[in-house]
């Protein structure tokens, strides 16, 4: 097919005109805004009480979610690829789930499960447990919306592989433990973290289940983005873009790191 | 049975890690616009708590949609105190056997510590000379009011024109048709109280938001950069907040002599004051003296008159009833 020079250029310019308009200036926008009123005010915003105890709520959930979907997408991503086995499809498509799901229902659905009207509530109850309107309610509907992204981005990677390269280190006398380390591990890697960075952006940023089983105890119960939404309704909008700047430089760091990580993924493999 | 256990002892690290232990903490779950109000009265109680009972405790607040906030409390949200928009949504909750069912008669005034009344927020220097409940029925007029469905403080806008409509006209007809022509000038119905505002004195969208006078007022003391004129109409409604004592959550906590003592300072003359300064009604006359500026005299009427929460609930807010009709045209 022949390169047609117009219809490159006009695309080029309408895709640099898109991501400009709805994404780089509303982006900025969110900066001016948040300095609007100046630097000290933006410092107050982030330095306060309330916004340390959220940003330290949304990191802590970040620090417990991430590993435990990490260490279940690499399970899954094993299970899925190395291995035959029945319903495998269905695997698959449960795993994708929580990406069909919206959050909303994600969040009702453990205030469902939970609740002292409940299926566990009483369980719950009974052993003094608070798990909706708590940390604990927070960590498991964060879990539940980033559950798919590290095993989706391994999925690929790993069927790609193939099998042959294990099955020789095996053959040759590795355990299991020494195959996943110095065969697995080293193909698998970039898409590991890609996948990482994608749930821990993710995890820092989820809004909808969060909010339904947050409960919105300031100082307690107030995650980064729930925060930003109370003060922006209060009117303390320098506050509320001051601490969403705070939030969109983590995205922006996880865009850089990602698209490191892909320019890595290309020099590497040949 | 092992992973069953290895779960359980998790989540129970989770919570103690999650729940500090010394000081007692009471739990106050309110509705949007108090937040600055109970963020000052905390301070001031937690101040008179350790003078009169030398114990410090830790107040704690959460603040959404008052609904959605009843909502919570149902489902587990372990507040000690509900301080929400209107009684229904207590009731809700004492429906649920989580409050005592006579609570409104606990405390004095309704237990409602302060009031609000319904009024009119304008654009500066108030072009389209809008005075009262009638001028919101003209065809120039754009208005601006929450969804009554799912909002708490617009089931109270509507009822105030209804109240409005019920004492000026004289038959049923007449006052179908006004409330029908107010909702017909609305411009967006936003679902939220909050949202409104920020429809109205944001988005500069509507000539006219009609809210709580307490929201006008601090939307007023907010928003400095956009001006507005608030106007108070001969007539509205007495907005009562309720306050309870939220049963369930003080007899597990052992909490109950706080959270009543937390509530009774709330008609002391430290809280009544301090309902004042954020714009709330105070019922205290020697108080109220005070902020006499900030509120001007108008006619009151109050839910009972309407028919009580529950049959106007039932009237004019459950699926098909007369709010719907509205749109949908029944009685036109």
């Amino acid at each position: 097919m022949r390169e047609h020079k117009g219809i490159k250029l006009a695309l080029i310019f309408t895709m640099y005109g898109y991501i400009i308009l709805f994404l780089l200036v509303p982006l900025l926008f969110i900066f001016t805004k948040a300095l609007e009123q100046g630097v000290a005010v933006y410092l107050a915003a982030i330095l306060d009480e309330e916004a340390r105890s959220a940003i330290r709520l949304t990191l802590l959930v970040t620090a417990i979610t991430v590993p435990l979907n990490t260490l279940f997408g690499i399970s899954a991503a094993w299970a899925i690829t190395k291995f035959d086995f029945k319903g495998k499809q269905l695997l698959l498509s449960l795993i994708e789930l929580p990406f069909a799901v919206s959050p909303v229902i994600a969040g009702l659905m453990f205030i469902l499960f939970f609740s002292p009207s409940g299926v566990l509530g009483t369980v719950i109850t009974d052993f003094g447990l608070r798990i909706i309107f708590s940390v604990p309610g927070i960590v498991l509907a964060t879990m539940f919306v980033t559950l798919p992204f590290v095993a989706r981005e391994l999925i690929p990677v790993m069927e790609a592989q193939g099998r042959a390269e294990e099955e020789a280190a095996i053959s040759l006398g590795a355990n299991g433990f020494q195959m996943f380390k110095r065969v697995t591990l080293p193909a698998i890697k970039w898409g590991l973290l890609y996948g990482v960075i994608l749930c821990s952006a993710r995890a820092v940023g989820e809004f909808g289940a969060v909010s339904i089983v947050s409960g919105r105890i300031r100082g307690m119960t107030n995650t980064m983005p729930l925060h930003i939404e109370i003060l922006y309704n209060e009117y303390q909008f320098a506050a509320a873009f001051a601490v969403a700047s705070l939030m969109s430089l983590l995205a922006v760091i996880t865009l850089f790191i990602k698209v490191w990580i892909e320019h890595r993924t290309h020099t590497s493999t040949r | 049975m092992r992973w069953q256990v290895f779960i359980i002892l998790s989540l129970s690290l989770l919570v103690l890690a999650s729940c500090g232990t010394k000081p007692r903490e009471l739990l106050n779950v309110s509705y949007d616009p108090t937040r600055e109000l109970y963020q000052e009265f905390n301070v001031a109680f937690q101040q008179h708590w350790l003078q009169t009972h030398n114990e410090e405790v830790i107040i704690r607040q959460s603040h959404g949609s008052s609904g959605s906030q009843a909502r919570a409390i149902i489902d587990g949200l372990p507040a000690d105190v509900a301080t929400l928009a209107l009684a229904y949504d207590i009731d809700a909750i004492a429906a649920k056997e989580i409050i005592a069912t006579d609570w409104l008669t606990q405390r004095p005034n309704n237990s409602s510590p302060y009031t609000s009344t319904i009024v009119f927020l304008v654009r500066k220097g108030n072009p389209k000379q809008i005075t009262d409940w009638d001028d919101l029925i003209r065809e120039d007029v754009s208005v601006i009011t929450p969804n009554p469905k799912t909002s708490g403080g617009a089931r109270w806008n509507y009822l105030a024109a209804l109240g409005y409509a019920q004492n000026t006209y004289a038959t049923e007809q007449q006052v179908t048709d006004f409330v029908h022509k107010l909702y017909r000038n609305v411009a967006v119905l936003d679902t939220g109280a909050r949202a409104s505002t920020t429809t109205f004195a944001e988005k500069g969208i509507g000539d006219v938001l009609i809210t709580w006078e307490n929201e006008a007022l601090l939307a007023i003391k907010q928003l400095q950069a956009n001006d507005f004129t608030l106007v108070t109409p001969s007539q509205s409604i007495l907005a009562e907040p309720s306050v309870a004592v939220v049963d369930r959550t003080v007899d597990e906590h052992d909490t109950r002599e706080l959270a009543e003592a937390y509530i009774s300072y709330l008609y002391s003359e430290v809280g009544q004051d301090l309902a004042a300064k954020h714009f709330y009604r105070p019922r205290d006359e020697k108080i109220a003296e005070r902020y006499r500026e900030q509120f001007p005299p108008l006619t009151l009427f109050t839910v009972e008159q309407l028919g009580g929460w529950q049959s106007l609930q039932r009237i004019h807010f459950s699926d098909g009833g007369k709010f719907d009709q509205i749109y949908t045209g029944g009685t036109k």
